[in-house]
């Protein structure tokens, strides 16, 4: 068989971004890029956010840190003094593409934004990520995930109708944010590989998270139609406006189970009155059910109810292990509602190696890693080194511009790095 | 120079797919210039027409959904009988004229038609082929049934949204197959890539489960670091407060703050006119904001709910305070943000009339995305594909 190649080998990549978008440059790491994060002398705030590792609050052992940045070397510098703007204008001189999350304007006043730099290079490809873009009525605002969920429209459509609407707790927005990022410069990548020129990609954080929303927008478009939170129930199957119930209570955590039409859904909900019946749990009018008349798209919330109130009985008597197990084996539709435990345990990551173990050697510890997911016949994608610690490659990557290290030293001393 | 061309230019892409987790692959690609063939049948036609509202009016009908529509806009649609032998001669023939596949069957069943990575090969050796779907092509739960629906579930999202006193949350529509659409465009543009610096193509293996694991990462390290399951809270934050949505003027209006440092709580108290609370005890510091947490988000609903989340969000924004609107999907529609970056493009459909696809989340300063054209009807456009494009072949593109 012939040897993957790293796709990216002969790309370099500064990295300026904040927890907003670290998914991007890692992205472009694990596809085989040579990405430099750049920090601040001292190290990012970022590396303050969540929880530490064996909860020590020290920036070399922040988990969120450690999660998005694998595959980046890592050098400090301070742009804003104008040693540093011009080390940073050596290093743009090898890179390829420039990630940055700075509100619109910041680095025009440094002399470094796009217009800028593309007239020493028209090939530089630049990333800027803002909140809400480039430009616009929103353009100076500020953003957190909260935000972002909010803004995006998502946060309308996840809560209980009785509650406030709510976020998921795991921040979701930066990870949509970054893999977005990653499309649209991996777009203007493949266009410059075709024309040889480069651009400016404009990424909102705000228009990143609605797809989250998936194809609520085109109820209101077409009909005027407002999706909203409906709790552990799903909407929008039925034209009659029937709620079906997705989350159930289960011996030990809870089961996710939705009543579906259509041959799958069918086939699940005839195995599923069996599997009761077998346990006595079974009510004759489930018994004598003719789901071959079942239609999901004009099912009333009575039947529904009907249905789902004998399952919630029997769904209390198993474990989260005995359904996923029976579903597998039958064929039909449904999960546990996992947690990171569960995700660690499955046997179909696990046969499929998505785990990799890193030696963190500063930590004197391993860590286990998901690898990157898509697997390619011909692209290597890989674990190739953990997050960086701060400055970690201030020598190696200075180095490269001629810095011995000294000078090195001596840029440190004055802070400049 | 400016130029026009735009980045997926003389690319061919056909849609062996449907639902959402294939098609809207071939929607960004189609929004960047490529010409994406959308395959279908009269007999088995795209899930997302026939089995999921909404339809234009509340009439079903093959032409009339709006899931579709939001997923295939800009597509050119065909429809081939992948039970006859005529019907996979012509589809050998698309395949011979793309240069990349997108498909989300159940794994093995286009191989079982006849349509497997090396039947394509033969009849265009390097083709691309994007095989994606719940688990992946291979694994003990390949051929496990499911839906994006409650993948999130599997993924370890719905345990961790909503209050620790309720049940969790399921997060809205196949979330999961939405993250997998953007490792998908990863994936393709990456490989097209490949093939322009090889003049190879490949065949990819995307698991939507395991592209979903990608936005678990933090949680999944503080399990196996920690021993800690990341638990459901609201939408509180360990580190930051106040840190919520806020009832606002008006019927289910809300706005969201989130205060990360003390500068942040003092612009916050400004801008609610109470600066005596910014030196009181209980609120001083975000420790201690955390252990008075339910008072100071009565301070703070006090002072929204006298106004609208509009007013809010600007007066704190203009401030520089993080905050936001819960916006709803009608707000989306209005906001003035998304409709200066032309988020929402309208086009005519035949049979739904004005309708709006939804633009991509970044713009390219020199290759502009454009929508121009929406959702294909039912085999709108056979003759189209079959006779000119076809007929064309593929270097007429090149």
């Amino acid at each position: 068989m012939k040897e993957k190649i790293k796709l990216l080998k002969d790309c370099r990549v500064l990295d300026f971004t904040n927890e907003t978008a670290f998914l991007c440059g890692k992205i472009l790491g694990d596809l085989g890029a040579d990405v430099i994060k750049v920090e601040k002398p001292g190290g990012d705030e970022s590396r303050n956010l969540g929880s530490f590792y064996k909860d020590i609050p020290d920036p070399e052992k922040n988990l969120y840190w450690l999660s998005y940045n694998h595959n980046k070397r890592g050098i400090t510098l301070d742009i804003e003094t104008e040693t540093g703007k011009d080390i940073l204008l050596k290093l743009v001189e090898k890179t390829d593409i420039f990630l940055e999350t700075f509100p619109p304007g910041h680095l025009k006043r440094l002399g470094l934004d796009y217009t800028s730099l593309s007239k020493l290079d028209p090939k530089l490809i630049m990333t800027s990520v803002t909140p809400f873009g480039q430009s616009g009525p929103y353009k100076d605002y500020r953003g957190s995930d909260l935000v972002f969920t909010a803004m995006s429209g998502f946060m309308s459509v996840l809560g209980d109708p009785d509650k406030p609407p709510v976020r998921p707790t795991l921040p979701q927005s930066y990870m949509w944010i970054g893999m977005h990022a990653a499309e649209g410069t991996l777009m203007a990548y493949y266009h410059r590989g075709m024309t040889g020129e480069g651009q400016h990609v404009d990424v909102s954080a705000q228009a990143g998270v609605t797809w989250a929303l998936s194809i609520a927008p085109s109820f209101f478009d077409l009909n005027r139609e407002l999706p909203t939170r409906a709790g552990s129930f799903i909407t929008g199957r039925s034209i009659t406006g029937a709620k079906l119930r997705a989350v159930y209570p289960c011996k030990d955590g809870y089961l996710s189970y939705i009543i579906y039409g259509g041959p799958a859904g069918i086939r699940t909900n005839k195995r599923l009155v069996e599997w009761m019946d077998s346990k006595s749990m079974a009510p004759d009018y489930l018994k004598n059910k003719d789901w071959n008349k079942f239609d999901i798209a004009t099912v009333t919330q009575e039947e529904v109810d009907q249905l789902e109130e004998p399952y919630a009985n029997f769904f209390r008597t198993v474990t989260k292990e005995e359904f996923f197990q029976y579903v597998l084996e039958h064929d039909m539709l449904g999960y546990p509602v996992a947690t990171a435990k569960e995700l660690l345990e499955d046997e179909q990551l696990k046969a499929r190696g998505l785990w990799h173990e890193v030696k963190h050697e500063e930590l004197g510890t391993t860590i286990t890693y998901p690898d990157f997911s898509t697997k390619f016949s011909s692209i290597a994608c890989g674990f190739w080194r953990r997050a960086p610690l701060i400055g970690e490659h201030n020598e190696e990557v200075y180095g490269e511009i001629g810095l011995n290290k000294s000078d090195v030293l001596s840029l440190k001393k004055a802070n400049v790095i | 120079m400016e130029t026009t061309r735009q980045v997926f230019e003389g690319i061919n892409v056909v849609e062996f797919a449907a639902i959402a987790a294939g098609p809207v692959i071939g929607k960004h690609l189609a929004d960047h210039g490529a010409r994406v063939v959308h395959v279908e049948s009269h007999e088995r036609p795209d899930g997302f027409r026939v089995n999921y509202p909404p339809y234009k009016d509340n009439k079903p009908g093959i032409n009339r959904s709006g899931a579709f529509g939001i997923c295939n806009n800009n597509k050119y649609g065909v429809t081939i009988n992948l039970k006859t032998r005529e019907g996979i001669e012509l589809a050998k023939k698309l395949i011979a004229w793309a240069d990349l596949i997108v498909e989300n069957f159940t794994p093995g069943t286009l191989k079982k038609l006849g349509l497997g990575y090396e039947e394509m090969v033969e009849v265009n050796p390097d083709i691309i082929l994007l095989s994606t779907c719940n688990q992946g092509q291979s694994g003990p739960h390949a051929l496990h049934p499911g839906f994006g629906s409650h993948l999130s579930s599997l993924c370890g999202f719905t345990y961790m949204t909503g209050y620790p006193d309720r049940l969790p949350y399921i997060l809205y529509g196949p979330y999961v197959d939405h993250i997998g659409v953007g490792y998908g465009v990863i994936a393709a543009v990456a490989a097209l890539e490949h093939r322009r610096r090889t003049g190879e193509g490949q065949f990819i293996d995307l698991a939507q489960y395991e592209a979903g694991v990608q936005f678990m990462i933090p949680a999944l390290l503080d399990y196996s670091i920690n021993h800690r399951v990341v638990e459901r809270d609201g939408n509180r934050h360990s580190f930051a407060a106040p840190h919520n949505t806020y009832p606002c003027k008006g019927d289910d209006r809300w706005c969201v703050i989130s205060i990360f440092n003390d500068q942040e709580w003092k612009d916050l108290c400004q801008c609610m006119g109470r600066d005596e609370l910014i030196l009181d005890p209980r609120f001083k510091t975000i420790p201690a904001r955390k252990k008075h947490e339910d008072e100071v988000e009565r301070e703070v609903a006090k002072w929204t709910s006298q106004l609208t989340a509009e007013e809010v969000f600007k007066k704190l924004q203009e401030n520089g305070v993080k905050a936001g609107i819960v916006q709803t999907i009608a707000d989306l529609f209005a906001d003035p943000q998304l409709k200066h970056r032309g988020f929402w493009a309208p086009v005519d459909h035949p049979e739904i009339g004005r309708c709006h696809a939804e633009g991509p989340p970044f713009a390219l300063s020199k290759t502009p995305f454009k929508i121009d054209r929406p959702a294909p009807m039912i085999g709108e456009h056979n003759e189209l594909v079959f006779k000119e494009f076809l007929a064309a072949g593929k270097e007429e593109n090149d």
